[in-house]
């Protein structure tokens, strides 16, 4: 609770730093004193422009996804009890984009894109859940096999459909796929599921603590296992969904932002839950005006940059895993 | 009033049959002993007996009330079971693994508070590790983990006690002083306290009553000085048993 503290208004500070420096960094640079005068005033035409039509949009979207992702990823790492778990790793996000694909194929757009990527998170998360969930125990390991199969599943789908589509809608297809938040109008839906998600995952957070130490432990001190573990497993799909719609399948952000701030500050969920919440904002949100600077004019895929990150970082964690667990 | 007893408890795994229309009153104040071969069901029982395990017929009653019309945390605050294995996947410290014994006792908004604290430390004195408190539980010895898994235990203060082969991992010095301590606080508390052995001469040292599981669902159970012979252990362990005694005290030793 001592360290919580500091570690909460760190992030506050990291996320409002993360929104200047979006607000303020492109291809036309503001400096913090126009940034006041665009935020504060009605004075400036342009840079309000600037900000309020392109990068706010821009930055809410950004961050309200890392935070989906993050706390999505928490979840599902409580929920297998492996720090390696996470919405893209087990394929819940390619689910996803499978059926968001499937619609943008056939000439669909708008909420029926939104729509179908829900849907596909939903049956993905079923899928890979129901299939190991056999024999009335759950396997984290069984699990994690069946997320990574069914994710090269998803995989073969999305390019049997690039390959058989037609070329006008391939460049937008690739781009979303690859993690995209550019010319997304923002949701507000979003930021209220951001919010539900964050209001339940506080009152059920010393339960999770609890979870986390197995699920007889968890019984034997009180916990109605079944019914947390079906509502984690609605929410942590939910969440994904939400951030799939927003903005393709980024990956990565829910594996790195929990497993950093456990090394941190320990395990506790009543700190780990706000503080992804920030973290994983604040990483996205930097990811994303990183890759829409660093190659100007040009843009970047977000998910582009967050595998960068990622990718190493899983592999590192992996082999840590390995080194502590040789037998499993 | 026991404050735990079964009626006509039978409980199956698979094929095998761990008890049979089993009949026992486990009153306040006794030290109970659960002998058994390896895979007999020792285990299987002891989750019963605290509803980790549902699939039975009979009944199991905690202080005359059903076992099943119990909210999950309301046995908690009544009994207490401590797991063979423990699970630490993310990292955490001795003083918050010993801490989350109080869950039972703690409403979702609320955090521990300083009394809560204090019964965390306590248990820790108890056990000897009031200097790895803040240390990482994944880092410890097996020994020193089971300390911390029995801290927890202490810390959740039931007034059922069921202890699931309690010395595993623990060096000579602990078994006796660890199971002095549960047995003396049972005593002095008037609690109840049921554990898995298999050490006879633990058991013999510790316990007032044995409960022994012969196998196809028979079991011997009863005061230790009308159960503890070396007819009944042959028959439990399948091994012939020795009692060899002194002008103090028995000791029993395998062939």
């Amino acid at each position: 609770m001592q360290k919580a503290v500091p570690l909460i208004i760190t992030l506050v500070f990291l996320a409002a730093l993360s929104f200047i420096a979006a607000f303020s960094v492109g291809s036309i640079s503001l400096s913090l004193e126009q940034l006041s005068i665009a935020l504060f005033s009605s004075d400036d035409d342009i840079s309000q422009t600037i900000i309020w039509e392109l990068r706010a949009p821009r930055a809410y979207i950004a961050f309200v996804t890392g935070g989906l992702l993050s706390l999505a990823g928490l979840l599902m790492q409580v929920l297998l009890r492996n720090p390696l778990a996470d919405p893209y790793i087990l394929g819940i996000s390619s689910g996803s984009s499978v059926a968001a694909l499937i619609a943008m194929a056939a000439g669909l757009s708008g909420y029926w894109i939104s729509g179908s990527a829900f849907a596909g998170a939903l049956i993905s998360i079923l899928l890979v859940f129901g299939l190991s969930h056999r024999n009335g125990s759950w396997n984290p390991s069984r699990l994690l096999l069946t997320g990574v199969v069914i994710a090269a599943g998803w995989g073969a789908m999305i390019n049997f459909i690039l390959s058989t589509a037609p070329d006008k809608p391939l460049r937008g297809m690739l781009f979303w796929l690859m993690g995209d938040i550019n010319n997304i109008t923002p949701e507000p839906a979003s930021f209220i599921v951001l919010i539900i998600g964050f209001i339940v995952t506080m009152i059920i957070a010393r339960q999770l603590n609890i979870l986390s130490r197995g699920d007889l432990q968890a019984i034997a001190l009180g916990v109605s296992v079944k019914p947390l573990r079906i509502s984690l497993f609605l929410l942590a799909s939910v969440l994904t969904a939400f951030a799939v719609i927003q903005a393709g399948s980024v990956g990565f952000i829910g594996l790195i932002v929990p497993h950093m701030l456990r090394l941190i500050i320990g395990s506790d969920h009543r700190v780990l839950i706000p503080s992804s919440i920030l973290l994983g904002g604040s990483l996205l949100l930097i990811s994303d005006t990183l890759a829409r600077t660093i190659v100007a004019p040009q843009q970047l895929p977000v998910g582009v940059i967050t595998a960068f990150i990622g990718v190493p970082f899983f592999l590192y964690l992996l082999n840590k895993n390995f080194d502590r667990n040789p037998v499993k | 009033m026991s404050l735990l007893s079964v009626k006509n408890l039978s409980i199956s795994i698979a094929d095998k049959q761990v008890c049979d229309s089993l009949n026992i009153s486990f009153e306040a104040g006794q030290i109970w002993g659960l002998l058994g071969c390896n895979g007999i069901g020792k285990t299987t029982l002891l989750h019963t007996l605290c509803h980790l395990r549902t699939e039975y017929e009979g009944d199991v009653f905690v202080s005359n009330e059903n076992i099943r019309q119990i909210h999950r945390k309301d046995i908690a605050k009544q009994i207490g079971i401590q797991l063979q294995h423990t699970e630490d996947p993310f990292p955490s410290t001795v003083l918050d693994t010993v801490l989350t014994g109080r869950h039972p006792y703690i409403s979702n908004w609320q955090w521990e508070d300083e009394s809560d604290l204090e019964k965390a430390k306590a248990a820790l004195d108890i056990v000897d590790l009031t200097k790895l408190t803040e240390r990482a539980v994944n880092n410890l010895s097996g020994g020193e983990r089971q300390r911390v898994t029995l801290a927890t235990l202490i810390t959740q203060n039931p007034e059922i006690f069921l202890l699931d082969e309690p010395n595993s991992h623990l060096d000579l010095h602990y078994q006796i002083k660890l199971l002095e301590h549960f047995a003396e606080y049972a005593k002095t508390h008037n609690h109840l306290l049921i554990m898995s052995l298999h050490d006879i001469n633990l058991a013999a040292r510790f316990c007032t009553h044995l409960l022994m599981l012969t196998g196809d669902g028979c079991a011997i159970s009863g005061p230790i000085d009308q159960t503890l012979t070396s007819e009944n252990l042959t028959q439990t362990y399948k091994h012939p048993i020795y009692e060899l005694t002194d002008s103090v005290k028995k000791v029993y030793i395998p062939a």
